[in-house]
Parts: C-alpha cells; sequence; structure tokens
C-alpha cells in the first residue's frame, strides 16, 4: 500500500517564542497510511484538509452541529471536528472519496450513485458528510440499533421514513435535499 | 487556543496521577464538548490526558445489576441487549441525545461531566459566574428560556445538559470513581451539585479523581422505564425539560413502587422525591400526577421566560407515566398500542 511522509511547516511565530507541543502521528486514510507531524491542538478535520490534502470532508460549523465533516472512522460515522488528531494516531479513516471499492462500477459507492440516481443534493457541500453518514447509519441499523423513534427496543429494525430522517438528524443540508436524500438511502436500505 | 501538552497514559491509575499533579490538566474523553470548549476559548487547559482509549470499555452482567466501564460510547450503551431488555429507560435516555456521530464518539463518563449549553457559559465574551467566578450571571436579565426553575442561586440559573444523567438518577446508578487514593462509589444524586455560590464547581469529584464505571442495580421498577425529552425541534436539540420514569404497580392499579427525575429544570438531574411519594399508593391517574408535579414544584421558581416548563413538566411526567401504564416502555412521541403493563 503506498505510504505518504510529509514535513510539517515551521511553526514558529515571530510574535511570540512560546512552544507549541508537536506530536507525530499515523492516519490510515483512504487506504493510505500518512505519517504528518501535528500541533496537539490541530483537529483531525483540519489534519484531513490542510495536512493530507483529503478535501473530501468539508468544514460547515465547526462545532459538531451540521455533521458535513462527517467520516468513517474504524468502521463507525464519526465527526472530525470535534476531535483531536493526536487523540486518534492509528486510525483508519474512509472519506467519501475512498467510500468506492474496486467491485463499485464507475468509482461511486451505491449509496453516491443513489445520491445521483434521487438528486440528493443541490450545493453538495454537505454531501461528502450526508453519504458516510448514510453508509454508516446503514451498517449500525442493519445490526439492530435501534433509535429514538425505534418503537420496540427490542425489535428487529425497519428503516420506515421516520426512522431514516431520525438517525439522519445529525447531517444538516441548508438547501434543503432532504426529499432527494431521503429517497437515495430509502433505496439503499432496499425499500 | 491555548497550546497543550497531549499524553496517553496506558493505565488509568497512570492518568489519574498525572491530572491529580497538574492543576493545568483535564481529562479527555470522546471529546465531542471538551474540544469545543477549547475552541470557544470555555476550557483553557495546559495539558491534556487522553483516557478515551484505556480498556474500560466494556458493559458486564454483575450480581447487582450491570457495570458499564466509563469508555463504553452512548450508541454503544443505548444498543447494548443488557441495558434494552434491563434499563430500556437508559437507552432511550441515550437515543434522545446528540446524534448518530456524536453517540459513537461520545463515552459514558463524559456524558455526564459534560458542561451545561447555558448561552452565556458558551460565550467568553459575556459575564458568567461559571466560566469566570465573581463576574455576573448574563443569564438572569438576559436569554432565559433554558433557565434552571428548581435549586437555583443568584450566582447560576444553569441547567445540566446531560439526557443520560437524569434516567441514572431515577435508576438509582452509583459512579465508580478512581483517585489517588483508591476507588470510591458515589451515588448518582450525589454526583452533581446545586450552584449556590459556587458555580464552577459541578461536581463532588476533586481534581484528579477519574470515573472508571457506572454501575446500574437490577431491579423490577428499571425493567418498567422510559424517558421523554421535549425540545424545540424533532431531533438532536437538548432538552427543554425531560423526565425519566420507572413504575410497578400492584394488584388494585395503585402505584406501587415509582421513580422520577427530570433534566432541564435544575443544574443537576432532579430527583422528584416529592412527586413520587404523593403518587406512591395511589392510582396515577391524570389528576394524581398533576398533583403531584405540583408538590415537586412548591419551591420552584418560574419567571417569563421558564413558566412554559410548568405546563410542560406536567405534561411530559403524564406522557412518560402514561406509556409505562400502555406497555412496556412505548413509542416516542407516539400513541403505544403495546401490550398491558402487567
Amino acid at each position: 500500500m503506498e505510504h505518504v511522509a510529509e514535513h510539517h511547516p515551521d511553526h514558529e511565530s515571530p510574535h511570540t517564542s512560546q512552544h507549541v507541543p508537536e506530536q507525530r502521528i499515523t492516519l490510515r486514510i483512504d487506504g493510505t497510511d500518512h505519517e504528518l507531524t501535528v500541533d496537539t491542538r490541530t483537529t483531525l478535520l483540519d489534519a484531513l484538509r490542510e495536512r493530507a490534502g483529503n478535501t473530501s470532508p468539508k468544514k460547515g460549523c465547526d462545532h459538531g452541529q451540521c455533521g458535513s465533516c462527517t467520516v468513517l472512522l474504524d468502521g463507525r460515522r464519526h465527526l472530525t471536528c470535534l476531535a483531536l488528531a493526536v487523540a486518534y494516531d492509528g486510525a483508519e479513516i474512509v472519506t467519501a472519496a475512498g467510500l468506492a471499492g474496486p467491485a463499485d462500477e464507475g468509482d461511486l459507492h451505491p449509496v453516491q450513485q443513489a445520491f445521483i440516481t434521487h438528486d440528493g443534493f443541490q450545493c453538495g457541500y454537505c454531501t461528502p458528510g450526508q453519504v458516510c453518514s448514510a453508509v454508516g447509519m446503514l451498517e449500525e441499523a442493519g445490526r439492530g440499533a435501534p433509535s429514538h423513534v425505534t418503537a420496540d427496543l427490542e425489535a428487529d429494525v425497519d428503516l420506515t421514513d421516520e426512522e431514516i430522517r431520525e438517525r439522519m438528524s445529525g447531517n444538516l443540508c441548508r438547501c434543503g435535499a432532504y426529499a432527494g436524500i431521503l429517497g437515495a438511502i430509502r433505496e439503499s436500505a432496499g425499500r | 487556543m491555548r497550546p497543550l501538552t497531549y499524553a496517553a497514559p496506558a493505565t488509568a491509575a497512570e492518568a489519574v496521577s498525572a491530572v491529580r499533579g497538574d492543576p493545568q490538566a483535564r481529562f479527555l474523553g470522546g471529546g465531542t464538548n471538551l474540544v469545543d470548549h477549547l475552541k470557544l476559548g470555555v476550557s483553557t487547559p495546559g495539558r491534556l490526558v487522553d483516557i478515551s482509549r484505556l480498556p474500560l470499555d466494556t458493559v458486564e452482567q454483575t450480581e447487582a445489576g450491570v457495570r458499564i466501564g466509563t469508555n463504553v460510547r452512548n450508541s454503544d450503551l443505548a444498543a447494548h441487549p443488557l441495558l434494552r431488555s434491563g434499563w430500556p429507560g437508559i437507552s432511550r435516555a441515550l437515543l434522545a441525545g446528540a446524534s448518530g456521530q456524536i453517540r459513537n464518539q461520545a463515552t459514558t463518563g463524559g456524558n455526564l461531566l459534560q458542561r451545561t449549553r447555558c448561552v452565556y457559559f458558551q460565550d467568553v465574551t459575556t459575564p458568567c459566574n461559571k466560566r469566570e467566578p465573581g463576574s455576573g450571571c448574563s443569564a438572569l436579565e438576559g436569554y432565559g428560556r433554558y433557565n434552571a426553575v428548581l435549586g437555583a442561586s443568584e450566582a447560576c440559573v444553569a441547567t445540566h445538559p446531560s439526557d443520560l444523567a437524569v434516567a441514572l438518577t431515577a435508576l438509582d446508578a452509583v459512579v465508580v470513581v478512581l483517585g489517588s487514593d483508591g476507588e470510591r462509589r458515589v451515588p448518582m444524586a450525589d454526583l452533581h451539585t446545586l450552584p449556590g455560590h459556587h458555580p464552577e464547581i459541578e461536581t463532588t469529584l476533586s481534581h484528579g479523581e477519574l470515573i472508571t464505571a457506572v454501575e446500574l442495580p437490577a431491579t423490577p421498577l428499571a425493567r418498567r422505564s422510559t424517558y421523554v425529552k421535549t425540545r424545540d425541534r424533532a431531533s438532536y436539540a437538548f432538552a427543554l425539560v425531560s423526565v425519566a420514569a420507572a413504575l410497578t404497580l400492584d394488584d388494585d392499579g395503585a402505584v406501587a413502587d415509582i421513580a422520577l427525575a427530570w433534566g432541564g429544570v435544575a443544574h443537576k438531574p432532579w430527583r422528584a422525591a416529592r412527586a413520587e411519594a404523593a403518587l406512591r399508593g395511589r392510582r396515577p391517574d391524570e389528576s394524581a400526577i398533576a398533583a403531584a408535579v405540583e408538590e415537586e414544584l412548591r419551591e420552584a421558581a418560574f419567571g417569563p421566560d421558564t413558566e412554559y416548563k410548568r405546563p410542560l413538566l406536567r405534561g411530559a411526567t403524564t406522557e412518560a407515566l402514561s406509556r409505562l401504564l400502555g406497555g412496556l416502555d412505548g413509542k416516542p412521541g407516539g400513541t403505544s398500542e403495546q401490550e398491558g403493563a402487567r
């Protein structure tokens, strides 16, 4: 597998002699190992975008409210804005850019294709987060995890529209493409 | 953001001594609240001691009930078969909080120690006694919709934001705490404090004490528990008020045992002991529930911005108990068509 090492820029500011702690970490991003030396304050989102050059996860609110920075982290949907990169040394991250596997036709994951089919976006800014969140959500539902609107906590999950809406509530779309997003996920869920 | 050092000790004991010995150090769990506070300048530690990868991440059945490691993620706890069957109110509370992504990240112990979402606490340009002792309380004269109505003080009217903590309080959870002198056990009801003159103090933990687990006793009451949350939108918002409830009836349909705790009303999860006492031994009909809620609110202080919480508490408490009367737990926000309560 490809391996990318990166030289870090000089953080020394001319205005201060304050020591800025740094740490060396390895992140596996879309199948490639990245060795990065980061200021300990760097968020995972900034490490992905500004240091590893993967601009698929988007910075929307940067406060965990919009979901546009969602990736799959060690297989689960995860925000990257409320995460310090140093705390995720060794993590395996899949962004929307790396979702498609070798078996996927035209380099699109089936959920990505469904978003196109159902017109599940307008400006597209929230889309990488929406898609990663949908993939993670479908996995959660597939192993029977209940949600706030699940009537019987111990029954099998039936991914009704109400269930999909609730489970996707951490991803906002300011264009309001929710109807298309719902359709895309409904199809991805096999309904 | 202030420069900070980061360490991830291999054991809980090492983490405790690392924080204990440095007033500028803080534990880092899932980070969903603390990392935001680093960005906002609400929290300015010089050192983070990451405990999120310590192997305190299992849910274990014990003789008395269940023991939940502090690093069990909110999503995993909510979905755990033991919790779903034995403590449905805990699962419901977790599922009512945050988003799918955040529940995958947030930890059990971290959830209990999250800070208030009072808008002034999070805005470093405004006075706040909790963030900066002695600076004043902006919420007293400002935006008061989220303010506390029970147990508040002139120094602070903030509410505790956790849903999980409310359910744990109702179901008599015990928090296991590791300090430099070893382990101790703190009942949930004694974990959080009322603001008084020191709203900057929020728990009875001392600096460097680490929550390592939460224990829940298995009881017939816990099996018949639920959680009702009211909020400004259908999902992904903090509670205006919330109710954790558990109920068993005797053969005459009167309350045999009951547990009630409220969220969104105080600086800590509020155990509604007066309301419980008012309902015990009585048939829990609508008027009895309303009277019990009023009894609990006898010393409440409402203002124009918070008056709405009175009928909301009455409605949410009635809804929670009705759900339990209509079946085991029930469907949030809808009418339950499940089997009878007994």
